[in-house]
């Protein structure tokens, strides 16, 4: 009895091609019929053939130039690879308890909110310092996080609404204290006094770059993707969360409580976009400016489903977005484009992955979709 | 007691119902799709899709005409991108609304940035200009009101009788409702499940669409990145606070029209406290009402249907 159960618990043995090469087909082919799909936009939008032609390839290639090739590029990339892993784990978690994460970008706000007050005003050690600028962003964004996890646990209400509706409240608020309580009386842009250097993160040279603006967040973002993936997948709080996304009612009746899940993903999310928050103001602004969001926390949204919503995956995965955020800048100096070009990319890149079919029709794929692993959903449902 | 008169001071409420409107159309939208059991999240997307192409269209033809029907089209385009992604592909409805709102606003920076900024930009051709009905005008307060308003205001609160009268009382109503309620049901009985999805979500997409129209037509004269600034999802908050019933999308709409008209007043009034605390205002209210609703939602809403 007690073996047939180890066997039933035991992971079926996947061939390499199976485990690793499978799974990249979907994105892969996304971003590329994505690539395709904006350079016919920017050729409708442009002046006849010719000159739509020539801003696609001057555009794409400043991108993979701007952003990737050269050194600063790469650095640019790397940096802001950072705030995308965060986010992008911050959709993730939820999305494997069946929950939809829209409020990265609120969550954001407000562990750089926290975060900044005790990096400005609170004096402290070094190292000390910076471990207690993190926490309290991490603090802000768990607090953000656990609005929509409790309205959803306890009255049912959808985090769909109430993330967005958050997002909007921690810019307005945010924007307000810079605006009235913490702005700097000298220069004449609206930002806070900058972090004591106590609280600032180490920026890190990087070879071929004069003064480099890749800074410890990276690897700290890394670090806790793969912390994040091991939570997940390795531990029986990671187990239930994700039994609760592929099925509410039968994980309660595996004696998994739902609610506690609910409310346990969003404080994970929020503390997650929370220290993605505080790291860009630690390592990168060094003050916190009127109008800090970048949306970051909406991108996260495209980088998690790229990733298939795996917390490893989502390195590259944020990679990517790192890399057509920078080059969005590129699209616009070298091409003459729009850097709203780099939402459509967004856009379509989340329609493809999130949709494999559509894939598979439009490269006539044959053969079943793969079932190896149920994928979550987040649930449709308004009301509890 | 002075902010009582102002809270029923004819011209806050005159501000409040007109402010209304795009909630009211918005939740109109997710109405038809959401009665025939598709979710719809990307009220938003469509709305602010529709608000650039009213603006382009109105500018670029001379005639604010145009710019409604571009309004209109342009809502029903994005709800078609929603319906196939959702119906033929069976996408998870919450994504699919998802991608519209990034397709949208990355559309429609983009092309406000190319067609919509000097040196291209053609110049606004104004906003339609406020009505005022004969006879009923001339109520006192309630005329004010109800019946002294641009024109996309008056037909939103037609359309809410309408809209009650199609979906309660008519063959096309019940048979939105019996694909919401019970697709498998519905189609035996000889309904296109598909086909009543498909058109339901793009007839919500006009009415998105015509809250789009509001915005750059009737409210202000020119469009801005962005500039729905969430009123898709209030509008989807209050389609569900009145639990998917016109009237009560309305009323639900009306709260909302008074909180952001109240707010525009008090930043009058108040001008040295943060303009950023009363903008707020709309946004908690959404949630306070959110978790208030006891939501009945349609049976099968959200879920793809697989024909036998």
């Amino acid at each position: 009895m007690g073996t047939t159960t180890a066997n039933q618990n035991q992971e079926p043995k996947r061939s390499f091609r199976e485990r690793f090469l499978s799974p990249l087909v979907i994105p892969l082919l996304a971003i590329f019929s994505s690539l395709v799909i904006v350079a016919i936009v920017i050729i409708i939008t442009s002046d006849g053939l010719g000159d739509g032609l020539n801003k696609v390839a001057i555009g794409y290639w400043g991108i993979i130039d701007g952003a990737l090739l050269r050194p600063s590029g790469l650095v640019n990339t790397l940096v802001a690879t950072a705030p995308l892993i965060l986010t992008g784990l911050a959709v993730a978690i939820p999305f494997h308890a069946g929950l939809f994460n829209i409020g990265g970008e609120g969550q954001f706000m407000m562990g750089a909110l926290f975060g900044a007050v005790v990096g400005i005003y609170v004096d402290l050690p070094p190292v000390i310092h910076i471990i207690a600028v993190i926490l309290a962003g991490v603090l802000g964004g768990m607090l953000w996080g656990a609005i929509p996890g409790v309205l959803k646990a306890w009255l049912g209400s959808h985090e769909v609404i109430n993330t967005i509706m958050l997002n909007f409240i921690a810019i307005a608020l945010v924007n307000m204290l810079v605006r009235n309580v913490m702005k700097d009386p000298n220069p004449s842009t609206v930002q806070t006094l900058p972090l004591l250097e106590t609280a600032q993160l180490a920026r890190i040279p990087f070879p071929g770059v004069a003064s480099s603006r890749l800074h410890l967040g990276f690897f700290i973002a890394v670090l806790v993707a793969v912390l994040a993936w091991y939570f997940l997948f390795k531990t029986t709080w990671g187990f239930s969360l994700r039994t609760t996304g592929l099925n509410p009612d039968a994980a309660e009746y595996a004696g998994i409580r739902p609610k506690r899940e609910y409310i346990l993903s969003f404080l994970i999310a929020g503390g997650l976009a929370g220290m993605a928050g505080i790291m860009e103001v630690q390592g990168l602004s060094r003050v916190l400016p009127v109008g800090f969001d970048a949306g970051y926390g909406f991108t996260a949204i495209a980088v998690s489903l790229l990733a298939l919503n795996n917390p490893l995956a989502i390195i590259p995965g944020a990679m990517i977005f790192g890399l057509l955020t920078v080059g969005g800048d590129f699209l616009q100096i070298r091409a003459g484009l729009s850097v709203h070009i780099v939402s459509i990319f967004r856009a379509l890149i989340l329609l493809f992955v999130a949709a494999p079919e559509i894939v598979r029709y439009i490269y006539r794929m044959r053969g079943e979709p793969e079932k190896a692993e149920a994928m979550p959903a987040p649930q449709t449902r308004w009301g509890s | 007691m002075e902010l009582l008169q102002l809270l029923f001071a004819a011209g806050t409420l005159q501000l409040a119902v007109a402010t209304a409107t795009p909630i009211a159309l918005g939740s109109f939208a997710g109405l038809f799709s959401e009665r025939s059991g598709v979710v719809n999240i990307a009220i938003e997307g469509m709305m602010l899709t529709a608000a650039m192409s009213a603006s382009f269209a109105s500018a670029y033809t001379g005639s604010l005409y145009w710019g409604i029907l571009a309004a209109l089209l342009s809502g029903a385009l994005m709800a078609a991108l929603h319906a196939v992604l959702s119906i033929r592909f069976s996408m998870n409805q919450i994504i699919s609304g998802t991608v519209i709102n990034f397709l949208a606003a990355g559309l429609t920076g983009h092309l406000y940035q190319t067609y919509l900024v000097p040196p291209h930009w053609p110049g606004s051709v104004g906003t339609f200009q406020e009505i005022s009905i004969p006879v009923l005008s001339r109520i006192p307060w309630i005329g004010q009101i109800l019946f002294q308003q641009g024109p996309i205001v008056l037909i939103m609160l037609v359309l809410a009788f309408v809209i009650h009268y199609v979906i309660f009382y008519t063959p096309w109503g019940l048979r939105t409702r019996a694909v919401g309620e019970h697709p498998e049901a519905a189609d035996t009985v000889g309904i296109n499940v598909y086909m009543m999805r498909y058109a339901n979500v793009i007839i919500g997409g006009t009415f998105a669409g015509l809250a789009g129209a509001w915005l750059t037509l009737e409210w202000i004269d020119n469009f801005t990145i962005g500039m729905t600034t969430g009123r898709g999802f209030i509008a989807l908050a209050a389609l569900i606070f009145g639990r998917w019933t016109p009237f009560g999308a309305l009323g639900a709409a009306l709260l909302f029209g008074l909180a952001n008209a109240l707010q525009i007043r008090l930043q009058i009034g108040f001008p040295q406290v943060p303009a950023e605390l009363f903008q707020m205002l709309p946004y908690v209210m959404t949630i306070i009402i959110a978790a208030l609703a006891r939501p009945i939602p349609p049976a099968a809403i959200g879920q793809p249907y697989e024909k036998e």
